[in-house]
């Protein structure tokens, strides 16, 4: 399974990780890791540090998953970007909208 | 269809033997078990029989005199074409080459002789059900080919339509090279450029998230947007609005466009640019200094209007000066290793080019090279703008003939804009728009449009926000001013810029008066030297020499009153 999530100890925060190829072919695994949590989830983590890859439908899930945790409220950080991953956030500013280190 | 069901259907069974006992026990047993029983005493007549009759399945007896079962399998095979018929040699034959002949010729199984009434049953519905696996494949594979090609044609037809809304505008411009998909495929990267119509252009690249129709249906918007507004004298940043404004509101969540927006100004050598999400432009001087223009903003459709920054970066240029835009078509370009061209591949290609040759060709070439046999990605844009001397660019003409129609002739319209407005709204296209509904003069409109707009940025920058031109003369000076621009347009507290606008008809056209006046503290327009000189190559590259020289030119009369803060322009025309 390239998605795996785990709790905080706190159980407030949900840490999403992203294994091989974060592209369209892992869409439906990356919502039912999130859609799923829980109401008493106040923040995310999408961790990266095992994704070698992002494209541009990875980028529109990450905005789905923004809106879900809230929209412009929403605490959303990603970490642990390789350099091509963090290219592509960089190129398409994401670091307005997250977290990102 | 489930086991039973197969068993229970009453087959078309082609049965071949030369001996008559043999055969007539075969034919009783499977008219017992249902089926209807074709039978011929040898290869040829079986050949004979299986095109009149069409059966589902065939049972030969290997050996046979006239034509044996192996030659009659071949044809009925052949005649079959891509219709699965079972053909099953009912033999006394034991020795594995003989049997291994009898598959070869086109054979798909045995029953041993003599023959057992329940074996026949088993192997007869066994392959039933492989025929009716066959026929359902087959039946899916052909539906499924017919889908795909109503799919193609519907997607040509949508293309015809997506082209004529997103025409190429001017993009067949003697200054613009670029590469786009081939017609007939939506690849999610739209190319747009149109003529302004006070000269200059408007480029506008895109790359939307998904491929195919979701991302045609959002690029029609786009298209209509940017054209629109465009010829209307919308400048970048009011259409990179609008389509970002549309898309939010229209696309799903996930869905976005990156895109770059450019602004080319023939006349004062300028070049604004913004871009969200896209690969770096670059900026290739006549010089061959090059310098990347990264991207600055998050792409088009994600932010609401409030969050959204629009703002253009202004970058001075000289003709011959070259700006490429690309898509991420051409840094994902693989090569047969999967390896990918990239930034590195671009740099590379960009730092390599030299003033004999055209760095659009120095690109394309270098990832042509790069990818050798592979072949060009459908969502491959590439777009280099070359800054040209204003005379060498033709204007292009409008083809509006006389409206029929009456509209006003004879008015009086004043406006004035005030306050914060002045730093968040640009009122020339509806300036524009006033002066256009004047039966006759929309065939003036870059005319008129350059005469509001250089009033209005005179009053703007140098009157209200008072920048001092000679500023633009240096590359430092340049950056300062556009810096400060942006920063003083948030301080414009009990400032006011006032049109005047008044239209009569007069023989065969008409004259339209043009006051503006701003708050700002004017200027000495006594010994201004353009003013002072008849010759206007003495006003020399002064920018804002140039903008009144620009207007002496258009107008009939320009007059500066009061202390220099209000200005009168009366232009005449003639259909």
């Amino acid at each position: 399974m390239p998605i795996q999530t785990r709790r905080s100890h706190d159980g407030q925060c949900l840490i999403i990780e992203i294994e091989g190829r974060f592209d369209f072919s892992t869409h439906q695994a990356f919502r039912d890791a999130y859609e799923h949590s829980g109401a008493d989830v106040s923040n995310y983590i999408v961790d990266l540090s095992e994704a070698t890859y992002l494209d541009s439908s990875a980028l529109g899930m990450l905005l789905l998953l923004r809106d879900h945790a809230g929209g412009d409220n929403a605490k959303v950080a990603i970490e642990n970007c390789n350099n091509d991953v963090r290219k592509i956030l960089t190129i398409s500013n994401f670091e307005q909208l997250f977290t990102i280190r | 269809m489930d086991e039973s069901d197969a068993e229970n259907v009453p087959l078309s069974i082609l049965i071949a033997d030369d001996s008559d006992s043999d055969r007539l026990i075969l034919k009783a047993l499977l008219k017992r078990l249902g089926h209807q029983v074709l039978d011929a005493a040898n290869g040829h007549e079986a050949v004979l029989h299986f095109q009149a009759g069409a059966p589902d399945i065939v049972l030969l007896d290997a050996l046979m005199p006239s034509m044996d079962g192996m030659e009659a399998a071949r044809q009925i095979k052949r005649l079959a074409g891509e219709r699965f018929v079972p053909v099953i040699f009912v033999t006394s034959l034991s020795e594995p080459e003989d049997l291994a002949g009898c598959l070869e010729a086109g054979g798909d199984g045995f029953l041993s002789k003599p023959y057992n009434r329940l074996m026949i049953k088993a192997k007869i519905n066994a392959f039933n059900r492989m025929r009716l696996m066959h026929q359902a494949l087959s039946h899916q594979r052909d539906l499924t080919h017919e889908r795909n090609r109503q799919l193609l044609e519907e997607q040509h037809v949508a293309r015809r339509v997506f082209d004529n809304v997103a025409h190429t505008g001017c993009l067949d411009a003697a200054n613009i090279r670029y590469h786009a998909s081939p017609l007939s495929i939506f690849s999610g990267d739209v190319l747009f450029a149109s003529p302004r119509p006070a000269g200059g252009m408007l480029v506008f690249a895109g790359d939307f998230t998904g491929h195919g129709l979701p991302a045609a249906i959002g690029a029609m918007p786009i298209a209509e947007s940017f054209y629109g507004m465009a010829s209307k004298g919308f400048d970048g940043s009011d259409i990179l609005r609008e389509i970002n404004q549309k898309l939010v509101r229209i696309l799903p969540k996930d869905m976005f466009c990156c895109g770059v927006m450019v602004e080319v100004d023939f006349a004062y050598n300028q070049l604004n640019i913004w871009n969200g999400g896209l690969p770096d432009m670059w900026l290739i001087r006549s010089t061959m200094e090059r310098s990347a223009l990264p991207s600055r903003h998050l792409p088009l459709g994600i932010l609401s209007a409030d969050q959204f920054n629009a703002e253009m970066q202004a970058v001075r240029s000289r003709p011959g000066d070259r700006l490429l835009l690309m898509t991420d078509g051409v840094l994902e370009c693989a090569n047969g290793e999967g390896q990918l061209f990239g930034e590195r591949g671009v740099r590379h290609a960009i730092e390599s080019t030299c003033p004999d040759n055209h760095p659009f060709d120095v690109l394309m070439g270098a990832i042509k090279q790069f990818i050798g046999q592979q072949k060009f990605g459908d969502d491959l844009t590439l777009c280099c703008v070359e800054m040209v001397e204003e005379a060498g660019q033709t204007t292009l003409t409008e083809e509006i003939g006389l409206s029929t129609l009456a509209g006003p002739s004879q008015w009086h319209c004043d406006y004035e804009i005030r306050e914060n407005t002045l730093g968040e709204f640009n009122p020339l296209p509806l300036l524009l728009h006033i002066c256009m509904e004047v039966p006759g003069l929309r065939r003036k409109s870059g005319e008129i449009y350059t005469l509001l707009s250089e009033l209005y940025n005179n009053a703007l920058e140098h009157g209200v926000l008072r920048l001092p031109s000679d500023w633009k003369y240096t590359p430092d000076g340049f950056g300062r001013y556009y810096s400060e621009r942006s920063e003083r347009l948030n301080r414009v507290s009990g400032h006011y810029i006032r049109f005047s606008l008044q239209h009569d008809p007069r023989p065969s056209g008409g004259r339209l008066r043009v006051v503006c006046e701003d708050s700002g503290q004017g200027f000495d327009f006594h010994s201004h030297p353009v003013l002072q000189s008849t010759d206007m190559a003495q006003s020399g590259p002064r920018y804002g020499g140039r903008g009144l020289a620009l207007l002496m030119r258009l107008a009939e009369s320009i007059r500066f009153h009061g202390k220099g803060n209000r200005v009168e322009v009366v232009y005449d025309w003639f259909y």
